[in-house]
């Protein structure tokens, strides 16, 4: 049964993009180790001669028109409502990202 | 457990009986005097008033041309975008979000003139069986307030079993759906996949999130799917409408498999009970009912565990703390603002599924987890499509047992996802299926039995559904 260490939790965590604590990744560890230990079972599961299924309705390549569709009264409640730092010129004021 | 059906709603505004605004304010009345269950997050009140005038301002105009849904009021789980309040999908991290528009669903329920009343209670982001990982405090159960409604669509089962509105709006990735209809005694009915658009669904595993209903009979939500479902050119997963969707006539005598594997020592004797029952009723319809083993049902579970966790870890790495939603406000760089966004947004179950996603899908461990799952996957479908060459629907219980105790299985995540076992089987599958109120146990806690049927069969299975609604 794998075990999985505080240290993998770290590694996902980062993978993830996710910060997660001493405490917190401790915690993780015992979960997760539990968890994969179960779905395990499926290991010893013989599935020779089966392809694996992502989607269940077989559809493919569904199309629809190139058309241009108008937001521009979606794009105003958009912004109005979601962006904390709308600026009068309409752009949005975000965080300095580069040092 | 009281409260009127769609059907009956709609008649009474037809009859000139009430209003649609009359509609809105008792349910509202209803939904603020059961507050202390916890089953919203909240009201759409100006709003719904609003559309409710409207509608019965057309209809005194033209009272021909009523909509089938006509003044009545409904609940949204939380994760369905609509206006009037906030969509929040019960997460930190959507706590303030506006949606820019509407989800299909909300949008073609209103064409009929249905009415949002509210926005339901949820697990955050829909990871949960019980309610109790929304960010917003757990709903209770109707029946027991010591006891979970179950989830994830526990506020909208919640609110349909209280009588507040004749339906609710629910999600289903592994039984969100069917297993709070079990737990609170009302009808929840899961699609087959592909049926109703997600768009404007807050995606938690896209290969098996469908919508569903909760309401207070079968007949209601064959109403409701013949009003919402068919092609969404935004969503391409979307199916043409079958043409019996709306079946119409009697049922000739069908053959109904009961699963023997949901039927073993570890399921209480009290659900086990009420799913014999169940048999005995369809057999006195003139059914013919026997057993029947699907050997790789009881893998499901693991399948799901894998292949939903790595879709999660898929669809919630867009909330960033920079395009929309929660923004740490004291994060110094790039990776800050990411990492600790995601960490003081996502609550821990949420964190949970997105690690063990992003363990699946990591290199060395694709094969060994996430390949062999979808393969075991493929397994499971052929051994669905094996029985139902032989059974036109199958039967057992939503769940091994009633509704827990809160916090009964919060300290240990292994423990509440066995809660799913016996849904996630059609939802890895796309199959439609339906839980219905079969009894109580001694506690007189609800009791649900689960029909599942072929994809495609919806028109059919909610027929058998309401026939079987009229019978002792």
């Amino acid at each position: 049964m794998s075990k999985v260490t505080p240290e993998d939790i770290q590694k996902l965590a980062q993978l993830s993009a996710l910060s997660v604590s001493r405490t917190e990744a401790e915690h993780l560890a015992r979960d997760l180790s539990a968890i994969v230990g179960y779905v395990e079972q499926l290991a010893a599961v013989d599935t020779a001669g089966l392809e694996p299924t992502y989607q269940v309705t077989g559809l493919q390549n569904v199309e629809r028109p190139d058309e241009v569709t108008d937001y521009s009264d979606l794009r105003h409640g958009l912004l109005d409502a979601n962006v904390p730092n709308l600026r009068p010129d309409g752009h949005i004021g975000v965080g300095r990202v580069l040092k | 457990m009281s409260g009127e059906t769609i059907s009956q709603m709609v008649g009474r505004l037809l009859d000139g009986r009430a209003t649609a605004r009359a509609n809105v304010e008792a349910a509202l009345s209803r939904l603020t005097e059961h507050g202390s269950y916890n089953s919203l997050i909240s009201t759409c009140e100006q709003r719904a008033l609003q559309r409710a005038d409207q509608i019965d301002q057309s209809l005194r105009k033209e009272p021909g041309r009523a909509g089938r849904l006509a003044g009545v009021p409904f609940v949204a789980k939380d994760n369905f975008l609509s206006f009037g309040a906030p969509t929040t999908a019960a997460s930190k991290m959507l706590r303030n979000f506006q949606a820019p528009y509407q989800a299909t669903v909300i949008e073609r329920l209103e064409a009929e003139g249905a009415i949002c009343v509210a926005k339901s209670n949820l697990d955050a982001f829909a990871h949960g069986s019980s309610t109790e990982n929304s960010d917003f405090g757990p709903t209770l159960n109707p029946h027991d307030k010591s006891r979970v409604p179950g989830g994830s669509s526990g506020g909208s089962a919640a609110a349909v079993a209280l009588g507040s509105v004749p339906f609710a709006l629910g999600t289903d990735t592994g039984g969100s759906v069917r297993l709070p209809a079990s737990f609170c005694g009302v009808v929840g009915y899961k699609p087959t996949y592909g049926l109703l658009s997600r768009f404007g669904v807050v995606a938690m595993a896209s290969s098996t999130d469908v919508v569903g209903t909760l309401s207070r009979s079968a007949g209601d939500a064959a109403l409701l799917v013949d009003v919402m479902s068919g092609r969404d050119p935004h969503d391409a997963t979307t199916l043409d409408r079958p043409s019996d969707l709306r079946y119409k006539g009697g049922l000739r005598p069908l053959n109904v498999g009961l699963i023997e594997e949901f039927m073993g020592p570890e399921v209480d004797p009290a659900v086990k009970a009420a799913i014999e029952n169940t048999c005995q009723k369809l057999a006195r319809m003139g059914h013919r009912v026997n057993k029947v083993s699907l050997a790789s049902l009881p893998l499901a579970l693991a399948v799901y565990y894998i292949v939903v966790p790595a879709e999660i870890s898929s669809n919630l790495a867009r909330y960033d703390g920079i395009r929309y939603g929660y923004s740490a406000p004291r994060a110094a760089s790039l990776e800050a603002t990411y990492g600790l966004s995601r960490d003081q947004g996502f609550n821990a179950e949420n964190k949970r599924r997105i690690l063990i996603g992003t363990y699946v899908l990591s290199s060395g461990y694709i094969e060994a987890y996430y390949q062999k799952a979808q393969t075991v996957r493929t397994k499971l479908i052929n051994d669905f499509k094996a029985a139902f060459k032989r059974f036109d629907f199958l039967i057992g219980p939503v769940a091994p047992a009633t509704a827990f105790k809160l916090g009964q299985n919060t300290k240990d995540p292994l423990k509440m996802y066995l809660t799913d076992v016996m849904t996630v089987g059609a939802s890895m599958a796309g199959l439609p299926a339906v839980s219905l109120p079969a009894g109580s146990d001694p506690a007189g806690l609800p009791i649900g039995a689960q029909l599942i049927g072929p994809q495609l069969s919806d028109g059919k299975l909610l027929q058998l559904a309401q026939d079987m609604e009229g019978v002792n």
